[in-house]
């Protein structure tokens, strides 16, 4: 049987000695998409980082395709075919639209301006006005520019942190229409997410993470039914509602 | 080479007994007047994060100050305000709040900034205060300076013993300061500094006002660096804008502060005896090293201090004399968090 | 002197401080350091020029108008590959350590200043400290509708022009160079874009070396070498960066020009002994008004 597209066996990573995540395995295929989900403080976020090479694991193993990629730093993944999205700070605001898709393209070298207006066609509300500097979009308009710049080299894997995080619902679900359109494509997309509901609802798999370990994993649309996931996190998809825990700087695990 | 950085000759051959027992008199009293600048600079840097890049400023100031303060009035050809001759002691006083003064003065407006716009703040004011005493008329009697300036306590002992006497006052102005700074540290004040600089969010989220701390920080670190200033005017008896080198002084002192522990008050005095050991004692190799080398001592002493503070950060920021960290007593055993190293 | 004099000369003065604040500009905004040791720098570039011209006797046959030889061209070329190479080295030795153990800014200022004091004793020991000149020879000011201007000094504000306008094509026109301003950006969001930000920076520092060579040189022309020549330009060099906004180069040149005309125009009301006050009186007011620059900053 031929190797999952991207395989993280047994991570643990954290910040400053002490680990938040312990143990996390987890698989994703091409043109599946799975959703990771869980209280604030369990460390989604954190897996993510760890696993695109933004952290140093202190323990486990990551593999694309079966090649051991756990020391790899992002430029070296973003090469090998997978892409970020950071949740905060996702663009260059000095740079214009163009720019920003074309910094994503900068392995492509001569070929990303060819691509950026590939990019710029998937997204009209970009292409509109291309020399705009990034610093004055809006929230959505940022997103979807955030992602376009991550799909400019056309990555096998695509990994967001709450890609949908301070957006208004018509723009989230444009967000979620725009991933499963980019799974046709045969694009893994992994994704982290407080909007639990809806990114389930497109999800083939869903991961539920408590204090830095998976407590469930299902198929998305058992767990969107599963009432013990309803109870504790379904209901909690607006953060105001999560108990007094301390947020994290980015507001996820 | 400017009079703040170099000894007064030393008199008689040195390889004597007495020729070198003769230096050691200067030296010291050189040395502990440069460990009053690095336990005011460690008061202002290592317990409250204030990076002053200016230090010569405020050793200027208290220098002139009590200078002209305790001076005889102007003669025919000299130009300068004050002339009073008042008691040196009351001129050391003086010097000390004009240390303040300056401090507050500059401090008002840079305090808030980040750190390094107050590191490029301070790096003008030396050399903004020598041109304006070389220029201004009638004021510091321009480049020709303040001579006769009056010694302290001149009349306890006859001619060439004097120097002793001047060591045991540096030696003693060096004593008082560092136990001054220890008070300053481990009181209440000096622990709300120690917060300050370790989180300036943290502490500001407790209430302190912040700004206020460092400018009390600040200025108490001017005082004494203008105080130091004076008693150097007073050993030297003339001064002039050239006596006074802003780049290179202001780079001793840190790099004294650095090598020694910042942090760290022993660490303070202790980097102004080994870098000042190495800065003062280099010329009087002079003789013994072969022509090339021996014309370029000034160049290559220079040449080794900068490579020592690089030196310094890259193998062993924290100095010869760590901080020690100060941890509470119910914080639970384990790995410590990072502590900020002494370059933060 | 009349005030249309002293603006002209103050532009070429401002022209050399806006091409020296243009190199720290850049360091600054993508290093995220201020480096203390630039002003030592340009006096580093000076000398390798005149090591070429003089020295080693290369002064060439002099050009028409110019106060130096054909060699100069040798000179600048020397002193742009030397600076570019030194601080390369400098970046590789002591600045890039630092950076990886997540030295704070201030550090890397303390360890700029110390490498600034090495520059200055080096070139100590190798020319001396007293004043040196390239060439022997009396460059001639020219008459223009009653102002005097030296065809030297017309040189520098043209060459100024041309390299403001190379590096806004650089970073505007060029992969590296927009990599370069997205690395000033968010260095972060650069390597997760798949850009390696160390080569960035150490792009940074060649670009950089290259301009402040150039600059030297020019500082040099215009006044004469001295081993304290560059670190009495570091304070209107810093006024300039701020004035404009760390990390835009345009800025820097006119916050350059502000500085030198200020400069020179303030000589009218206060004694020239105080003109190194103004370059610090503009710092303290941008720094208290508008720390962000004309331009916005990238720190």
């Amino acid at each position: 049987m031929s190797p999952a597209l991207f395989e993280a066996m047994e991570i643990s990573a954290g910040y400053g000695g002490a680990d938040i995540i312990h143990r996390v395995s987890l698989q994703i295929d091409a043109g599946e998409i799975v959703t990771i989900i869980g209280p604030n403080g369990a460390g989604k976020s954190t897996f993510l980082k760890a696993a695109f090479g933004l952290l140093r694991p202190s323990h486990g193993m990551t593999l694309l395709r079966g090649i051991d990629v756990t020391r790899l730093r992002p430029p070296k993944m973003v090469a090998a075919g997978v892409s970020f999205v950071p949740q905060l700070d996702n663009v260059f605001p000095s740079l214009s639209i163009r720019e920003n898709l074309e910094m994503g393209g900068y392995l492509a070298g001569r070929h990303a301006a060819a691509r950026a207006d590939e990019v710029l066609a998937m997204f009209p509300e970009l292409g509109r006005r291309p020399t705009e500097h990034a610093g004055r979009l809006s929230g959505g308009q940022r997103q979807a520019l955030a992602l376009g710049r991550a799909l400019m080299l056309n990555p096998v894997l695509l990994m967001l942190d709450e890609p949908t995080a301070a957006l208004s619902p018509l723009v989230r679900n444009d967000v979620f229409e725009r991933l499963k359109a980019i799974r046709e494509s045969g694009v893994a997309i992994l994704i982290v997410e407080q909007n639990a509901r809806e990114a389930l609802a497109i999800s083939d798999r869903g991961v539920v993470l408590v204090a830095g370990s998976v407590a469930l994993e299902q198929p998305g649309v058992e767990m969107l039914a599963n009432p013990s996931v309803g109870r504790l996190f379904l209901g909690l998809d607006d953060p105001e509602a999560v108990p007094a825990a301390i947020p994290t700087s980015n507001g996820g695990g | 080479m400017p009079a703040m950085l170099d000894l007064l000759a030393a008199s008689g051959p040195l390889l004597t007994a007495a020729g070198a027992v003769n230096w050691s008199a200067g030296f010291l009293a050189t040395v502990a007047i440069f460990g009053v600048l690095a336990l005011a600079l460690n008061l202002q840097w290592g317990y409250t994060g204030v990076f002053n890049f200016g230090i010569v400023a405020f050793f200027m100031v208290g220098a002139y100050t009590s200078a002209l303060l305790t001076v005889d009035p102007a003669g025919e050809f000299e130009s300068f305000i004050g002339g009073y001759e008042l008691p040196v002691l009351v001129g050391w006083a003086a010097a000390a709040v004009a240390g303040g003064l300056l401090a507050l003065l500059v401090g008002l407006p840079t305090l808030r900034l980040r750190r390094d716009f107050l590191a490029i703040a301070t790096i003008g004011i030396a050399a903004i205060l020598r041109s304006v005493a070389n220029s201004a008329e009638g004021f510091v009697n321009r480049a020709r300076g303040i001579n006769g300036i009056p010694r302290v306590f001149p009349n306890l002992v006859e001619g060439a013993d004097y120097k002793w006497v001047l060591l045991a006052v540096t030696v003693t102005v060096l004593a008082l300061t560092y136990l001054v700074v220890r008070a300053a540290a481990s009181s209440p004040w000096g622990r709300v500094l120690r917060a300050i600089r370790d989180s300036e969010a943290t502490a500001a989220a407790a209430g302190k006002d912040t700004v206020n701390f460092r400018m009390q920080s600040f200025v108490l670190g001017g005082m004494i660096m203008g105080l130091a200033g004076a008693v150097w005017a007073h050993r030297q008896g003339t001064i002039s804008p050239d006596s006074f080198d802003d780049l290179l002084g202001t780079f001793l002192v840190w790099t004294m502060l650095m090598v020694g522990g910042s942090g760290n008050h022993l660490g303070a005095v202790l980097g102004a005896v080994v870098v000042g050991f190495f800065w003062f004692g280099t010329p009087l190799l002079q003789g013994q090293l072969p022509e090339a080398v021996s014309s370029q001592v000034f160049a290559l002493r220079q040449l080794a201090i900068g490579f020592m503070i690089v030196a310094v950060l890259l193998i062993r920021p924290q100095g010869i004399i760590p901080e020690q960290p100060r941890v509470s007593r119910f914080a639970p055993r384990g790995p410590s968090p990072a502590r900020p190293e002494a370059g933060d | 002197m009349d005030t249309l004099q002293l603006v002209v000369v103050g532009t070429i003065v401002g022209s050399v401080i806006g091409l020296g604040a243009m190199g720290l500009t850049l360091t600054y905004g993508i290093l995220k350091f201020a480096n203390f040791a630039h002003g030592d720098l340009l006096t580093l570039a000076m000398f390798l020029a005149f090591a070429v011209v003089s020295d080693l006797g290369w002064a060439g046959p002099s050009m028409p108008w110019f106060s130096f030889g054909w060699g100069m061209l040798g000179g600048v070329v020397v002193a742009v590959l030397g600076l570019a190479a030194f601080s390369l080295a400098a970046d590789r030795l002591v600045f890039r350590p630092l950076r990886s153990r997540g030295s704070a800014v201030i550090t890397m200022a303390i360890a700029s200043l110390g490498l600034a004091i090495m520059i200055r004793a080096v070139i100590q020991i190798a020319w001396g400290s007293g004043p040196l000149r390239y060439t022997t020879g009396i460059n001639r000011a020219n008459d223009y509708f009653g102002l005097k201007v030296k065809p030297d000094q017309i040189l520098i504000v043209a060459l100024t022009a041309v390299v403001a306008v190379g590096l806004y094509l650089l970073l505007h026109r060029t992969r590296l160079g927009k990599a370069m301003r997205a690395t000033a950006d968010n260095p972060e969001l650069a390597e997760v874009s798949g850009i390696d930000t160390e080569r960035i920076r150490q792009a940074t520092w060649a670009i950089g070396g290259a301009l402040t060579a150039i600059a030297g040189v020019m500082l040099a022309v215009q006044t004469q070498l001295r081993f304290d020549a560059g670190f009495n330009l570091l304070l209107p060099m810093f006024a300039a960066t701020i004035l404009g906004g760390i990390g835009s180069p345009w800025g820097a040149l006119v916050g350059g020009l502000v500085v030198g005309i200020s400069q020179e125009l303030s000589t009218q009301w206060i004694d020239t002994g105080f003109k190194p006050a103004v370059p610090f009186a503009i710092l303290i007011v941008m720094l208290l008004a508008r720390p962000r620059g004309l331009f916005g900053s990238t720190v």
